[in-house]
């Protein structure tokens, strides 16, 4: 179910609003209208659906609309024209007070620069929130920790902001904004005020979030890799419109437009890809049934240094090395007496960046298994290094072009 | 040459002021009597302990809110105030500022709030505050005789009129320079109007505003011996006396009485608004 819908929303500033949007409507830029009007088309006909529990990412560089276009879904701008709809009500006509409840319980928001309140504690500043909706102090107090504890900053609540890192204050700009059981999050570059590690750090907090609370978040950001990382979808703007919608993957494959094409050119792709999509079917794997002779001959007809050995459902039992397998021919081992267990197993969905330390310590593909222990393909070290090389089909047209 | 037609400003406000104590005589009486009430009422508060106890309790005041040096310096001053034989006069001269600074501030805070809250207001202020601080202060003398005859009230109408403006001021850049992404924080999580303003702005711009009551604090010392011309009393009669009689010493006296007052109430003040500032910094 949509959970956040725009429709036709516009917004400029400047004076004669009237004939700016006229303008637009008759799909004149952005330049047009500063040099017709002197008015600046902030946001351009937005159409949006967002679904309820979904991470949609707003991309785009600034200046290109994105912040303005987030405000409006709360109201801390006026859309010039268009209907916003949150859960289902149009918003665009509500009354002060009936804003002031909607921001209080259904939305709310996470800044770039934290905007916490720096004369009070960790504590009261994530019971901000509450405070606005009139909850009784008890209730606030304990809300409030609960969050900071969800945050992992249960023991911080009687420090001041000011005593705090930026990653552990815009910990307290997530609690306050948890705090208050919103079902949508608007996060406004709420990253990217931080450090390049902390900022991981905060990306990978907020998945585990999510998972655990599945809202409906908003995330503005400019930087792709963060926008691929951590968005289930992602709109893409450029000069206050919305040029493309889609998956980290369609946009990187599909680029729909130059603009976007030359902005996922350089995106690192070992954060989008996952182990699924660049891995292949194993040439050859040892059978439940075969031995120490079966293991050598299939390594010698298909040229390998080592055999995944499977047993009923292509549960992975372990791993045969050529080395291995020659001397208990020899000697007349079992098969399971000379299985390596120990080797690096990766989930379909690890990152490629998370699959260049374990392909670097093992002499064989890497295995990719489910939960289940089941493999489901491997991942040569030739096939890690071409993907991320795009050369494994999924290079944009960027790349075909040039 | 043609001779430019006069331009009766002077009669014009003559006749304002005419005006104005014939219809408004009322008004002006029920300030004259709250004022002279509440810097009676401060005097004599001020005047009940002995000397050397309420000298004490300045000390230890001043060792609560700055630390050991400023309370001795608070002891000696003070004692040589009294020593001087300028205790009363220093009191009443106390009071004065006192009454005269919280009126300013009562009525320069909120209006400092108004300008920063809405361009027009601020519009408007900014003019008349430069009116008010560059005319010179004797010019208030005048009128304030006029309205409210001689004494102290129109010492402290003509000093809260002079030392107004550093509050409006501050107290409306003190509010505009609030992170706007703070207020912004506010609205977006639904508070009302008023307590973004007294727990966000108001909070922020507390350093600010401090330094403003700072400066009203200040510049309504600096009236003192100004009100002394119009029978204010204080120190600021034992000064202008000095002036009349050429009396030097004494002269010098009253002026000592003057600094110490100002030092301590400026160090008071001042470290007020650093704790202010030391809880808003964010860093």
């Amino acid at each position: 179910m949509s959970e956040i819908e725009l429709q036709h929303v516009h917004k400029v500033f400047g004076p004669d609003r009237d004939r700016s949007l006229a303008l637009l409507r008759e799909g004149r830029t952005r330049d047009d209208v500063a040099r017709e009007t002197g008015g600046v088309a902030a946001v351009i006909d937005a159409n949006l659906t967002i679904e309820r529990g979904e991470v949609f990412v707003v991309m785009g560089l600034s200046g290109s609309g994105k912040s303005t276009l987030v405000r409006m879904i709360n109201r801390l701008l006026e859309p010039s024209s268009g209907r916003v709809i949150v859960g289902g009500t149009d918003i665009t006509d509500l009354g002060p007070k009936e804003l002031r409840e909607l921001r209080s319980a259904r939305i709310s928001m996470v800044f770039q620069h934290f905007a916490l309140l720096p004369h009070r504690t960790v504590l009261d500043n994530a019971a901000w929130g509450l405070e606005a909706a009139k909850v009784p102090a008890g209730e606030r107090r304990e809300r409030a920790r609960d969050a900071l504890a969800t945050v992992g900053l249960a023991d911080r609540e009687g420090a001041y902001p000011g005593e705090l890192s930026g990653g552990m204050q815009q910990r307290v700009g997530l609690a306050r904004a948890l705090a208050t059981d919103a079902d949508i999050l608007l996060m406004d570059e709420a990253f990217s005020a931080l450090d390049p590690l902390i900022r991981r750090e905060m990306q990978d907090q907020l998945l585990d979030l999510q998972e655990a609370l599945g809202k409906t978040i908003v995330f503005i950001t400019h930087d792709l890799n963060e926008a691929m990382r951590i968005g289930d979808r992602i709109a893409v703007m450029k000069d206050g419109r919305i040029v493309q919608v889609g998956t980290a993957e369609d946009i990187l494959q599909d680029p729909a437009n130059d603009y976007v094409a030359s902005f996922v050119q350089d995106v690192d792709r070992s954060r989008v890809l996952t182990a699924s999509s660049v891995m292949e079917p194993p040439v050859a794997t040892l059978g439940p049934q075969e031995g120490p002779r079966a293991a050598m001959r299939l390594m010698r007809e298909h040229q390998l240094s080592g055999i995944y050995a499977v047993g009923p459902h292509r549960r992975l039992r372990g791993a045969v090395l050529d080395d291995a397998a020659t001397s208990a021919a020899r000697s007349g081992m079992q098969i399971d007496e000379i299985l390596v267990r120990d080797f690096p197993r990766v989930a379909p969905d690890a990152p490629l960046v998370e699959l260049f330390a374990p392909a670097a310590v093992s002499p064989i593909p890497l295995a990719v298994v489910d939960d289940d222990e089941r493999l489901l393909g491997v991942i040569p070290r030739v096939t890690l290094l071409a993907a991320l090389a795009g050369d494994n089909g999924t290079n944009s047209k960027a790349d075909a072009d040039g | 040459m043609a001779d430019l037609p006069r331009v009766p400003v002077g009669r014009w406000v003559d006749s304002t002021v005419d005006w104005l104590t014939e219809h408004l005589d009322l008004v002006f009486d029920v300030i004259s009597d709250v004022l002279k009430w509440l810097t009676d009422q401060l005097e004599s508060l001020l005047l009940w302990p002995p000397a050397l106890v309420l000298v004490a309790l300045l000390a230890a005041f001043a060792w609560w809110i700055r630390g050991r040096w400023f309370a001795v310096f608070t002891a000696l001053a003070f004692a040589l105030v009294e020593s001087m034989e300028l205790w009363e006069a220093t009191m009443s001269s106390l009071s004065l500022v006192a009454v005269a600074s919280v009126v300013a501030i009562s009525v320069g805070v909120p209006v400092g709030i108004a300008a920063a809250r809405n361009d027009v207001v601020s519009r408007v202020v900014r003019p008349a505050l430069d009116f008010m601080q560059t005319m010179p202060s004797f010019v208030y003398l005048i009128p304030a005789i006029v309205f409210f005859g001689l004494g102290e009230v129109p010492g402290v109408v003509a000093t809260v009129v002079f030392a107004m403006p550093p509050s409006v001021r501050l107290t409306e850049l003190g509010i505009r320079q609030v992170d706007p992404e703070v207020v912004e924080a506010g609205h977006a999580f639904g508070s009302p109007p008023l307590q973004i303003l007294t727990r966000i702005q108001v909070p922020l711009a507390m350093s600010t505003i401090m330094a403003g009551v700072n400066q009203v604090i200040m510049l309504a010392l600096s009236m003192v011996v100004i009100a002394g011309i119009v029978g204010a009393g204080g120190v600021g009669s034992v000064v202008f006396g000095g002036i009349t009689r050429l009396d030097v010493g004494r002269g010098f006296e009253g002026g000592l009485a003057i600094v110490v007052l100002a030092i301590f109430l400026d160090r008071t003040t001042s470290a007020v608004s650093e704790r202010a500032a030391r809880r808003t910094a964010t860093s």
